[in-house]
């Protein structure tokens, strides 16, 4: 359970938190939406216990600041911006599992997964390397360790449709783990929550719940008929991983990623002849985003 | 996959927890300066210093009273006081000032490691990072003379080296008490300069302007004197090669006649790390109560 009471933090004359209540369940997962400047890397750094604030912050009723190790020994953390670290990938690798207790070996089974052999980048320093490779190994260190709370801040954002599949794959695995999920968009991560809040100007103006069943972890069979040769549609199909046979495409996708795929095809709308998507998830319920009522009404403007 | 197991009671004691990340602090502080320019370049000017010096300066002929390893340890030991100081001020603190403008405390302060167990791994691993090449490179001309036959002025040599290894001290603590002041690289660079240049400015040879001038008492030249690291160091290491100090100036040999023989030469190892430890702790009581990155 996390617990917020009255964060607020201000910078100067600039009060980026502005008296945050909110509690966060075991296991629920949070969309953490809003614009630039809005407070969510603010949010996320007071959780971190790294911030001092006004109010308090308690997770699993410890305080972060006060009992770091312990809280965040539970927590799993990918910053938004992948920090500029001159160590090796080894180094870095045996740090984290170092100091929270985690196996490098499980590390890099998750790099692994994320289409990122850790054995072939060991020796390179972690900041000469790409900004996807960086994402990979930075979501590899935070979810190849013992934790029950995941804090992402944009996640997917240099992630390629393959990869991107593969984050939606492990975080559908961690069932029972607390997320906060932070994004520009709802769309580029509904699949992936059960509660929306966002944030603007440091308040909390949306708490909503989302029901996205059945998304995550799920898979699309796609096909579509182009009415002629384009090459930038050709690099992008190829992109999404779609395989052509003369004007025709075929391939999966991941089920969290099927707003993106559409909002890929609506832009080569004048191209696209015909598009065909299957569930091929066994037993899926209709994937259609429903929103349920959220227990503080439909806009919590606090 | 599944995923790592956390079991609830597997939460480690305080003690262990700290050992474990001021070890894998101090273990990543050494991997990352080995991929550091500013290491290789720091290294290397030490020992190209002690290979130049002993080219050219390992002989027989007296300079000054001087002679063979003797010679060469005083000249080395007055260009470490030159180049080590702000050469140590100025990558500790763009290090330190550098990583949390690159995000580095966003990230690192994000996992589960003390606050005080990586500022002392940090610490130590820059103290032994800036220690590592001066007296390396000492121990290298020390070899070559005793491979030439050269006699060594061993009681000369370890309180050289002890005396190195306190100003070394100071100057990471300073460091670190700099970058704990401040929240950009910008501002800890004018600073840890500024500090340097100040220190220059209070050496002897200055200070004897002052006093011949007169604007300043004796006992507050002398006190200068005994409270700038960069003094301290400085009559120091003149004190077994030159007990009379007298290739120094008039201050140190005031101090010198105050404190006598034994009492400066308590003060020139204890003041410094004194000074390093209360700045260093200065540092550390500053970042933990404030937001760390």
């Amino acid at each position: 359970m996390i617990t917020l009471k009255g964060v607020a933090k201000t910078f100067g004359a600039a009060r980026i938190l502005d008296d945050i209540d909110l509690e966060i369940p075991a296991g629920q997962r949070i969309a953490l939406i809003g614009s630039n400047g809005a407070g969510k890397t603010t949010l996320f750094r007071c959780l971190l216990g790294e911030y001092v604030h006004e109010g308090r912050v308690t997770i699993d009723g410890r305080d972060p600041r006060r009992d770091r190790t312990e809280v965040l020994r539970l927590v799993g953390f990918v910053p938004q911006i992948a920090p500029r670290l001159e160590m090796p990938v080894a180094a870095l690798m045996r740090y984290v599992a170092d100091v929270s207790r985690g196996d490098v070996a499980d590390m890099g089974a998750v790099a692994e997964r994320m289409g990122l052999d850790v054995d072939q980048i060991a020796r390179r320093p972690f900041v000469r390397l790409s900004g996807g490779m960086k994402q990979k190994l930075l979501i590899a260190l935070a979810l190849g360790r013992p934790t029950r709370m995941l804090i992402l801040d944009e996640p997917a954002a240099n992630l390629d449709p393959a990869a991107r599949a593969s984050l939606f794959d492990l975080l559908a695995e961690r069932a029972d783990a607390t997320m906060i999920i932070s994004s520009h968009r709802i769309d580029e991560i509904a699949a992936l929550v059960n509660r929306v809040i966002e944030l603007e100007r440091g308040r909390i103006v949306l708490d909503d719940t989302v029901t996205d069943v059945g998304a995550l972890g799920s898979v699309f069979e796609v096909a579509l008929e182009t009415a002629r040769e384009e090459a930038s549609f050709a690099r992008a199909a190829a992109d999404w991983g779609l395989v052509r046979d003369a004007d025709r495409w075929s391939g999966s996708i991941a089920g969290p990623d099927r707003l993106r795929f559409l909002g890929f095809v609506a832009r080569h709308a004048g191209l696209v002849r015909s598009l065909a998507m299957d569930d091929r998830t066994p037993a899926a319920p209709d994937a259609s985003i429903a929103r349920e009522d959220a227990h503080d009404g439909l806009l919590a403007d606090r | 996959m599944r995923a790592p197991a956390l079991a609830a009671d597997d939460l480690p004691t305080g003690e262990k927890v700290f050992w474990t990340g001021f070890a894998a602090t101090f273990r990543l502080e050494i991997a990352e300066a080995f991929r550091a320019r500013w290491f290789a370049i720091y290294a290397a000017v030490f020992f190209a210093l002690v290979g130049v010096l002993l080219v050219f300066g390992l002989t027989e002929s007296r300079v000054l009273g001087f002679t063979g390893l003797s010679r060469t340890l005083v000249t080395y030991i007055q260009l470490t006081m030159a180049i080590v100081p702000i050469f140590i001020l100025i990558t500790t603190v763009r290090s330190l000032a550098g990583d949390r403008e690159a995000g580095v405390f966003e990230y690192v302060l994000g996992l589960p490691v003390g606050i005080g167990a990586w500022y002392a791994g940090r610490f130590v691993g820059r103290y032994v990072l800036a220690s590592a090449p001066v007296v390396a490179a000492l121990l290298a001309a020390v070899v070559y003379g005793v491979a030439r036959g050269v006699v060594v002025p061993w009681i000369e040599l370890g309180f050289d080296v002890g005396l190195l290894l306190a100003m070394i001290f100071v100057f990471v603590g300073l460091g670190f008490l700099i970058s704990a002041l401040t929240r950009s690289v910008d501002t800890a660079q004018t600073i840890a300069f500024l500090l340097w240049l100040t220190l220059v400015l209070a050496l002897d040879l200055v200070l004897l302007g002052a006093l011949i001038r007169g604007r300043l008492p004796i006992e507050g030249v002398v006190a200068i004197a005994m409270l700038n690291p960069l003094q301290v160091f400085r009559t120091g290491s003149m004190l077994l090669f030159d007990p009379q100090l007298v290739l120094l100036g008039p201050t140190a040999f005031t101090v010198f006649d105050v404190f006598g023989r034994v009492g400066f030469m308590i003060w020139s190892f204890a003041y410094p790390l004194v000074l390093g430890a209360l700045a260093a702790l200065g540092g550390w009581a500053i970042f933990r109560r404030g937001d760390l990155p």
